[in-house]
C-alpha cells in the first residue's frame, strides 16, 4: 500500500503530531516502505486462529478495590511543565 | 580493568578492595572513556561514592547480600528517584524520576552502587543506538561501528570496562543484540518474570528487562536480583524463580539442542555462520545431542513484529503530552497546539514514524487488516516453538545475521534497519526467555551466538552459556584500547 502526503497529514493530525512541512514526502516514503514489509502477513492464511494478546495467554490479574498508593501530588507537579494552586495549567480551552 | 561481577564479590568479602575504592576506579574511567563512547547519558558520581561507603559499612559488618558494593549502570529507561530518566529522548530530557522501578529498588536492596544511567536509543526503538538524542555510542571494538540497540550504551560499557554490569530492557532485540555486537553476554527472560514497574512503556506486551555482564554467571547473580514477582506489575508472573546459579556447574550431556534451519538460511553471513558451527562443536564435545528443527514463521515474525510493537507505542506513547511531565512546546495557541507542537518537537524521527505506522494500524477501517492480523500471526509464532519444543530441551542459533556495521550504514533505510532483527524479535512475540554470548570474532568484530529457552526456563540458558564459558575464553576478551 502507497500512502499518499494527504494520507500522513491525517494520520498525524490523529497521533497530535506535529510533522515538518519539509519532512512530510519523507515520511511518505518511508511509511510506504514499512507499510510495504508489513503487508507480507497477507502471505498467510490465519483464518480462524484466535489472536495472541498476551504472550503467555494471560489473563488481567485483578485485585481488591483498595487503595494502595498513597499521594505524591507536590513530588509529581515539581517536575510539571506549568502547575498553579496545585492544578496542572493549559491553555484556555472554554471561551 | 575486566573484572566480573563475581570477582568483584570476591575480591570484596577477601578485603582485597573497598567497594568505595572499585567504584572510584569505574568512576575514573568512566571519565576517561565516556568522552569516546558515549555510553552514559548520566554518571551518578556524587551517589555512586554514598552508596559505595554504605556498602563498605555493611561489609564491614557482615553484610552478605548478593551485590553488595557491587557497582553497575543502569539503562536510563528505569525510573530512577530523584535521577534523570531520560530515555534517550528530547521528551523526557527534563524528567527527574519521582520514585524507582521495581528492578532499580530490587538491585539497590540487594546493595548494588549506582554508577550511572546508560545512553539507548530513544524510547528503545532501533538497532543500532544512533537514534538517541544524546548522540550515538561507539562499539569499544571499533568505535567506527555501532554497538546495537537499544541497549547500547549498557553493552558498550560492560565491553570497555566502564562497568561490570548494566541492566538492559528487550522488546525485539534491545539486549540479545547489543551484546553480540559488542562481546558480553546477556539475558531476556521469560515475559513476566521481571516486573515492568517503573520501565518506560513502548510495547507493553513485548518488553522485558534483564542484565548484561561479562558471564552467565553474573548474568545469573543479576536476574536473580532482578527477578520475582510484583503487584504493581499486573503481567507479573506469580512462578516461582529458583536458584539461576544452582545448575550451573551441571553437565550438558544427552542435552537435546535444536537449530532452526531457518536461522541458518540465506541472509546470514557465511563467516558468522562459521564462527557459530564452531561453538556448536564445542557443545556437541561436551555431549550435547544436536538437531535440525523448524520455525517455518520466521521470516513472517519481522512484519508481525513491527504491527504488534508499533500499534502498542502509538498507544503507550500518547501519554507524552506536554502537560504532566516531559518537553512542552514555547508559547502554544490552544491546547491542540500545544499537544502537536510538544510531541513534534520532543520526540525523534524513528519515533515519530512508529507512532505514526501505529496509529494507522488501529485507526478505524485498518485494525482488523493489520493488528488483528499480526496477533493471529503472533500465536502461528508461538505454536512454532511449542511444536519444536516437542523435540529439544532448547533452541540455539546466531543472534544477528551480521556483526556490527558501521555508523550510519543503515541510517538511511528504516527497513533494513527492521531485518537485522530477524532472530531475536520472534522471542518477544512468543514470550520466551533468550540470551546471547560471545562466541569468536568476524573482522575483528564480536560475534554473538543465540539460545532459546522454554518459558520459565532461564536457569537452562544460564547453564549451558556458563558450561560453554568454562571451555572457551570469548566472553573475557577486552578490546585493546580499553583493556
Amino acid at each position: 500500500m502507497t500512502l499518499k502526503s494527504d494520507d500522513v497529514r491525517s494520520i498525524a493530525q490523529l497521533a497530535r503530531l506535529h510533522i515538518e512541512e519539509d519532512a512530510f514526502e519523507h515520511y511518505v516514503d518511508d511509511l510506504s516502505s514499512i507499510l510495504a514489509l508489513v503487508e507480507q502477513m497477507n502471505q498467510v492464511d490465519s483464518a480462524g486462529i484466535v489472536p495472541l494478546s498476551n504472550p503467555l495467554d494471560a489473563s488481567q490479574r485483578l485485585r481488591a478495590d483498595e487503595v494502595s498508593e498513597s499521594d505524591h501530588r507536590d513530588k509529581f507537579q515539581a517536575i510539571a511543565p506549568d502547575v498553579a494552586e496545585g492544578l496542572y495549567r493549559v491553555p484556555r480551552v472554554i471561551e | 580493568m575486566s573484572y566480573t561481577v563475581t570477582e568483584i564479590r570476591q575480591g570484596l568479602a577477601a578485603g582485597r578492595f573497598s567497594s568505595s575504592e572499585i567504584t572510584r576506579d569505574y568512576l575514573a574511567r568512566i571519565a576517561e572513556h565516556n568522552p569516546q563512547l558515549n555510553c552514559f547519558i548520566s554518571v551518578t558520581e556524587e551517589l555512586a561514592m554514598q552508596q559505595a561507603q554504605a556498602a563498605d559499612a555493611a561489609l564491614a559488618n557482615g553484610d552478605t547480600g548478593l551485590l553488595t558494593g557491587v557497582p553497575l549502570a543502569h539503562k536510563d529507561l528505569f525510573c530512577t528517584d530523584g535521577v534523570r530518566t531520560s530515555c534517550g529522548s528530547r521528551m523526557l530530557d527534563n524528567f527527574i524520576a519521582p520514585y524507582d522501578a521495581t528492578v532499580v529498588e530490587r538491585i539497590r536492596e540487594a546493595g548494588a552502587v549506582m554508577l550511572g544511567k546508560t545512553n539507548m536509543d530513544e524510547f528503545a526503538m532501533g538497532s543500532s543506538n544512533e537514534n538517541s538524542w544524546y548522540g550515538n555510542v561507539a562499539n569499544p571494538w571499533n568505535t567506527a561501528h555501532v554497538p546495537g540497540g537499544s541497549s547500547g550504551g549498557s553493552a558498550a560499557a560492560v565491553a570497555a570496562g566502564l562497568a561490570p554490569a548494566a541492566t538492559g530492557t528487550d522488546t525485539g532485540g534491545s539486549i540479545r543484540q547489543p551484546a553480540a555486537l559488542c562481546g558480553v553476554t546477556g539475558i531476556k527472560p521469560t515475559y513476566g518474570r521481571v516486573s515492568r514497574y517503573g520501565m518506560v512503556a513502548f510495547a507493553s506486551s513485548l518488553d522485558q528487562g534483564g542484565p548484561l555482564a561479562r558471564s552467565a554467571a553474573d548474568c545469573a547473580l543479576l536476574l536473580q536480583a532482578m527477578a520475582g514477582f510484583d503487584p504493581r506489575d499486573s503481567t507479573s508472573s506469580e512462578i516461582d524463580v529458583g536458584d539461576f546459579s544452582a545448575r550451573l556447574d551441571q553437565g550438558i550431556e544427552g542435552l537435546r539442542i535444536g537449530l532452526p534451519k531457518e536461522y541458518f538460511a540465506e541472509g546470514l553471513d557465511s563467516r558468522l555462520a562459521s564462527v557459530i558451527e564452531t561453538a556448536i562443536g564445542e557443545l556437541r564435545k561436551l555431549g550435547a545431542d544436536v538437531r535440525e528443527v523448524s520455525l517455518p514463521m520466521t521470516g513472517l515474525s519481522i512484519p508481525t513484529y513491527y504491527v504488534v510493537a508499533m500499534a502498542e507505542c502509538s498507544s503507550n506513547l500518547s501519554r507524552f503530552d506536554g502537560v504532566r511531565f516531559g518537553h512542552r512546546c514555547a508559547d502554544p495557541v490552544d491546547l491542540e497546539d500545544l499537544y502537536k507542537r510538544s510531541r513534534g518537537e520532543g520526540f525523534g524521527a524513528e519515533v515519530k514514524r512508529r507512532i505514526l505506522i501505529g496509529t494507522y494500524a488501529l485507526s478505524a477501517g485498518y485494525y482488523d487488516a493489520y493488528y488483528l492480523k499480526a496477533q493471529q500471526l503472533r500465536r502461528m509464532i508461538k505454536d512454532d516453538f511449542h511444536k519444536a519444543f516437542a523435540d529439544v530441551d532448547l533452541i540455539l542459533g546466531p543472534t544477528t545475521p551480521e556483526v556490527a556495521f558501521e555508523i550510519g550504514a543503515k541510517t538511511g533505510d528504516p527497513v533494513s534497519m527492521y531485518l537485522q532483527d530477524i532472530y531475536t524479535i520472534s522471542l518477544n512475540l512468543a514470550g520466551l526467555p533468550g540470551m546471547s554470548l560471545p562466541v569468536g570474532f568476524v573482522d575483528g568484530l564480536p560475534v554473538g551466538m543465540q539460545l532459546i529457552g522454554n518459558y520459565f526456563d532461564e536457569a537452562r540458558l544460564l547453564q549451558v552459556a556458563h558450561r560453554y564459558q568454562q571451555v572457551s575464553d570469548w566472553h573475557l576478551q577486552t578490546p585493546e584500547a580499553f583493556a
